[in-house]
């Protein structure tokens, strides 16, 4: 059978395409440039909203990109079940979308943040973790300034309740996320966001040390081979 | 309103001008009046006040400057020199990189964090003139004393600033440095370095060739950024009582520059640009003249097409005005459509303002009467050049005469644990991962190195299009020591070029090419300008013994308070290539049970040592000797040990000596070492900032062949002993656990500033 497709989509702004690319690719699957402007998916079997400042975070981080007319597809095709996984730009706009609960804020620190962090994998039923063990703890990076996760009560609940928290910080909460919430999905567990960067751990040679991010990858193209 | 024509300049030859307020000398306005054969109108007296700035003109340190081409070493990699917006080397498979370091240090002192952001921005746009990709950024930061209350004013701003502004443009940061010295608490230094890649055949050029030729604006609008000097002659000319207070410093859009690059690097595949410069300093002012000079010769402008943040603005204004992420591209008539159709996809505002003509003029209109009418040439490249006079420093002898001998030095094994504790907790020496840790390392997915490696390092494969048929990377490191220029400005150049150079070399690469910034006092005082006649001098030589001519840079004088300047500051970048970016050697201890090497000869060297510093506040003697055979037969064994893969790791010996470099090593990898100091005095060993060494790893079966190698080239090698364990061992004196040394290197910065 032909490679699976997963759509990496560019909003100007977007700075982790490349990356993005690059690690859909390393998996052995076709990477398919999406941009913002068109009202087209380009029949990709999943989508990946990579990391950046899509237009500069003015206003508020995602909230301007997720009016862009690809969005216009591409929420109602999440609805429907197509995979999506966001990474912090992503994830922000995931939220901002209204596919996930919750939103992303400034950090505790107030700092922007850069650097290898431990995370806990709390779910392996979503499209994007399958292949990962529960409660297996990676390193992945994460690099932002916005990233800690706030939801109301009633939300946190359902979250945990539904075992829908995908990812934890271990070894620190570098955000003040609440409950050291790194990454959740949603009811059907093929839309996940996260605020680390699975794309930037998939090499020895660049990025963290470490290649714990394949992961994501290989775990996708599974569940796509066996949908 | 009058508006201050050339007519009207003819007409009225005696109208007194605000030549000095926009500080212009007598001269130098007198001179202007000969060239044109009256007097500047308002808009011809801010452009050549502008382009004839210190800043612009390099008019008191153009006569020394010259050295860096007269005594630049035969380079067959050198593609493009000074005087561009950024040199240009080969770095081999048909692929070029460009880079360029420069300062923004006035305007990072008045307003931090836009100071410092406009400065990568300012840095970057000059590798994408070149018609590169940028690909890097790393920063060379110097604030005064950590705990003087306007540091923690200054640095978390410039931090803050340098982090936003790469960090939304998708550059990861890669090195640099970050040092403290009560020097700069008036004026801190802020040197921005970028590195760009492309194909080695299409660079482009700073030029305006072929009349008919289109002249287009592209970017943002132009707003009153940073020309309260151009206020000042609009009152004045058209006197008026008050002129609304203009920004003194410019306001940076990141998202906007992003978007320009892209754009950029679109119009540069499309193949529609014949000649580009990016806006800086002096805005359409510098882009316009010259881009003419330097094409044809003639150029026409409207200025009432320039797109306008604030409508209001005035002619002289908007040759002014400084705002950021502005570009200038000269297009051929019939690519015009297709230029405005990819700014379109960028959402870049383009607007043809102007053509290119062979009338040897720059005629500029506003409401269809000419207020510029000049040579091109007489205000880009004809400005006054001054031979400053020179003189030694009172003090010099006295400060050379007052070395370290007698101060009480440490002698017992646990006066040596201490010392190496205070220096590896001391600002300078401890860990700068408070700063690093605001800048995106890892993006574009690229980095092989980054901070806090002595060098950063890239792969060239995947960086763009086409690059993949390439193994090479490049490495970049930037260096300085102003306590060493201070005591000895030559040599001081010259050891921050062989630390920059070692750096790279470390990192497995060879080094290739320098990048300068010269950060000096007022030009105006003889002794300063001594001290800079002296470090170019030393960096010159430097560069021909070594091999690596200087490709372009910067210089940064008016670093002083009153009559106190900063120490005399140097800040040498060097860019290596490495032929398989795999070969890459990863900083310090990567693991246990290897030997550990130590490379070069220690000499009692503590002259602006950081032991002198931190232990005693003392500054007197001579710095290390700059001994640059040896750094180059070092670097030799390096980047070969590198190649035929006996190095698994490497860090340089420098501030702090053989003590911090052991305990850096053990930080990096975190392993410990146990090891015999090679000489007799425990405290020169181990704190002697001597030039030339560097401490590797390497595999036991490694040993011999690094050795005999080292031999052939006439480099020491000391086999100091071996990795592993969980403490720094010093045999017979002391040791310290790996725990403890991390706890005393991470706490230093976190706790000043939060």
């Amino acid at each position: 059978m032909s490679a699976a497709r997963v759509g990496i989509v560019t909003f100007p702004g977007t700075l982790d395409d490349q990356d993005a690319a690059r690690a859909v690719r390393l998996a052995g699957a076709e990477a398919v440039p999406l941009w913002h402007a068109d009202r087209d998916l380009r029949g990709v079997d999943a989508v990946f909203l990579p990391g950046g400042f899509s237009y500069g975070d003015y206003l508020r981080c995602g909230a301007i990109s997720r009016f862009a007319p690809l969005m216009d597809e591409l929420i109602p095709a999440a609805r429907g079940g197509l995979p999506v996984l966001g990474t912090c730009n992503g994830f922000q706009i995931l939220c901002e979308a209204h596919l996930l609960p919750g939103a992303l804020t400034r950090n505790a620190g107030l700092h922007y943040v850069c650097r290898d962090q431990r995370i806990r994998v709390e779910n392996t039923d979503t499209a994007w973790t399958c292949e990962f063990a529960p409660g297996q703890e990676i390193v992945l990076p994460i690099k932002h300034g916005e990233g800690r996760y706030v939801a109301d009560a009633a939300t946190l609940a359902v979250l945990e309740s539904e075992g829908r928290v995908v990812f934890r910080y271990a070894g620190g909460n570098p955000n003040g996320s609440l409950g050291d919430i790194a990454g959740i999905t949603n009811e059907a567990g093929n839309i996940v966001g996260l605020m680390p960067h699975p794309e930037h751990a998939v090499e020895e040679l660049t990025g963290a040390p470490s290649v714990d991010g394949r992961g994501f990858f290989t775990s996708i193209l599974k569940r796509l081979v066996n949908a | 309103m009058t508006l201050d024509t050339v007519k009207r300049a003819l007409e009225t030859p005696g109208e007194r001008q605000p030549y000095a307020e926009l500080g212009m000398k007598d001269d130098e306005y007198q001179r202007v009046r000969e060239i044109l054969g009256r007097r500047p109108t308002g808009s011809e007296l801010a452009i050549y006040s502008v382009m004839w700035s210190e800043h612009c003109s390099y008019k008191s340190s153009k006569v020394h400057l010259r050295q860096f081409g007269t005594k630049a070493p035969k380079s067959e990699a050198l593609l493009v020199g000074m005087g561009e917006n950024a040199g240009v080397v080969d770095i081999g498979d048909g692929w070029a990189a460009t880079f360029k370091i420069e300062s923004h240090n006035h305007p990072s002192y008045v307003e931090p964090h836009q100071g410092a952001a406009t400065g990568v921005g300012g840095i970057v746009r000059d590798i994408m003139s070149m018609g590169a990709r940028p690909i890097a950024v790393m920063d060379s930061l110097r604030f005064g004393g950590a705990t003087q209350p306007d540091t923690r004013r200054v640095l978390p701003g410039v931090v803050e600033g340098i982090g936003g502004y790469g960090n939304c443009l998708g550059l990861p940061n890669i090195g640099g440095e970050v040092v403290f010295d009560p020097c700069y608490i008036g004026n801190p230094l802020v040197n921005a370095l970028c590195v760009g890649l492309l194909r080695k055949d299409q660079i482009k050029l700073a030029t305006a060739p072929g009349p008919g030729n289109k002249v287009v604006l592209f970017g943002a609008r132009t707003g009153a950024d940073g020309i309260g000097g151009a206020s000042v002659l609009a009152s004045a000319t058209f006197e008026e009582e008050s002129q609304a207070k203009r920004p003194a410093v410019q306001v940076g859009d990141p998202f906007m520059e992003k978007l320009l690059i892209e754009c950029c690097l679109e119009l540069y595949q499309a193949d529609v640009v014949v000649g580009i410069q990016d806006l800086g300093a002096a805005g359409v002012s510098c882009a316009t003249t010259e881009l003419a000079a330097k094409g044809t010769g003639g150029m026409r402008v409207n200025l009432n097409l320039v797109p306008l943040r604030d409508p209001t603005l005035r002619p002289e204004e908007i040759l002014m005005s400084e705002s950021q992420e502005r570009m200038m591209a000269v297009v051929a008539p019939d690519d015009i459509p297709a230029f405005m159709a990819i700014c379109d996809k960028w959402d870049v505002p383009a607007t043809v303002i102007g053509e290119v003509t062979d009338t040897g003029r720059l005629v500029m209109t506003w409401d269809g009467d000419v207020i510029v009418d000049i040579p091109p040439g007489t205000a880009a490249d004809e400005g006054p050049v001054y031979e400053r006079p020179l003189v030694e420093p009172a003090g010099q002898t006295a400060l050379n005469a007052a070395g370290p001998c007698r101060l009480p030095r440490p002698t017992t094994g646990a006066e040596l644990r201490q010392t190496l504790l205070t220096l590896l907790g001391s600002p300078n020496l401890a860990s700068k991962e408070w700063v690093t840790s605001q800048y995106d390392r890892y993006v574009r997915g690229n980095t092989v190195l980054a901070q806090p490696a002595d060098a950063g390092m890239l792969r060239i494969s995947e960086v763009m299009p086409g690059a993949q048929d390439t193994d090479r990377g490049i490495a970049l490191a930037t260096d300085g020591n102003g306590r060493y220029a201070k005591l000895d400005p030559y040599t001081g150049a010259q050891l921050a070029l062989a630390e920059a150079y070692r750096n790279v070399a470390v990192s497995g690469a060879s080094p290739l090419a320098v990048t300068n910034c010269l950060n000096f006092g007022s030009p105006e005082d003889p002794e300063v300008m001594w001290q800079f006649a002296e470090a170019v001098r030393g960096l010159a030589d430097a560069c021909r013994t070594l091999g690596v001519p200087v490709t372009g840079g910067n210089v940064s004088f008016y670093n002083q308070t009153g009559t106190d300047a900063i120490h005399p500051t140097p800040v040498v970048g060097v860019l290596g290539v490495i032929d398989d970016v795999s070969r890459r050697v990863r900083p310090g201890f990567v693991a246990g049970d290897l030997r550990v090497v130590l490379l070069g000869e220690t000499r009692e060297e503590l002259g602006g040592s950081e032991w002198a510093h931190v232990v005693h506040g003392h500054l007197g003697g001579l710095p290390p000797r700059a001994d640059l055979e040896a750094e180059r037969r070092l670097a030799s064994v390096l980047t070969t040990a590198a190649a035929d893969g006996l190095l698994e790791g490497s860090h340089d010996l420098s501030d702090g000596g053989l003590a911090i470099a052991l305990a850096e090593s053990c930080l990096a990898g975190g392993v410990g070492c146990t090891v015999t100091l090679p000489g007799d005095d425990p405290f020169v060993d181990l704190f002697s900032e001597s030039a030339a060494r560097a401490l590797v790893c390497v595999r036991p079966e490694a040993f011999d062949p690094l050795a005999e190698l080292c031999a052939r080239q006439g480099v020491a090698c000391h086999g100091l002993g071996v990795t592993g364990g969980t403490a720094l061992s010093i045999e017979n004196l002391f040791g310290v656990p790996v725990e403890e040394l991390r706890e005393v290197h991470t706490k230093t910065l976190p706790g000043i500033f939060g």
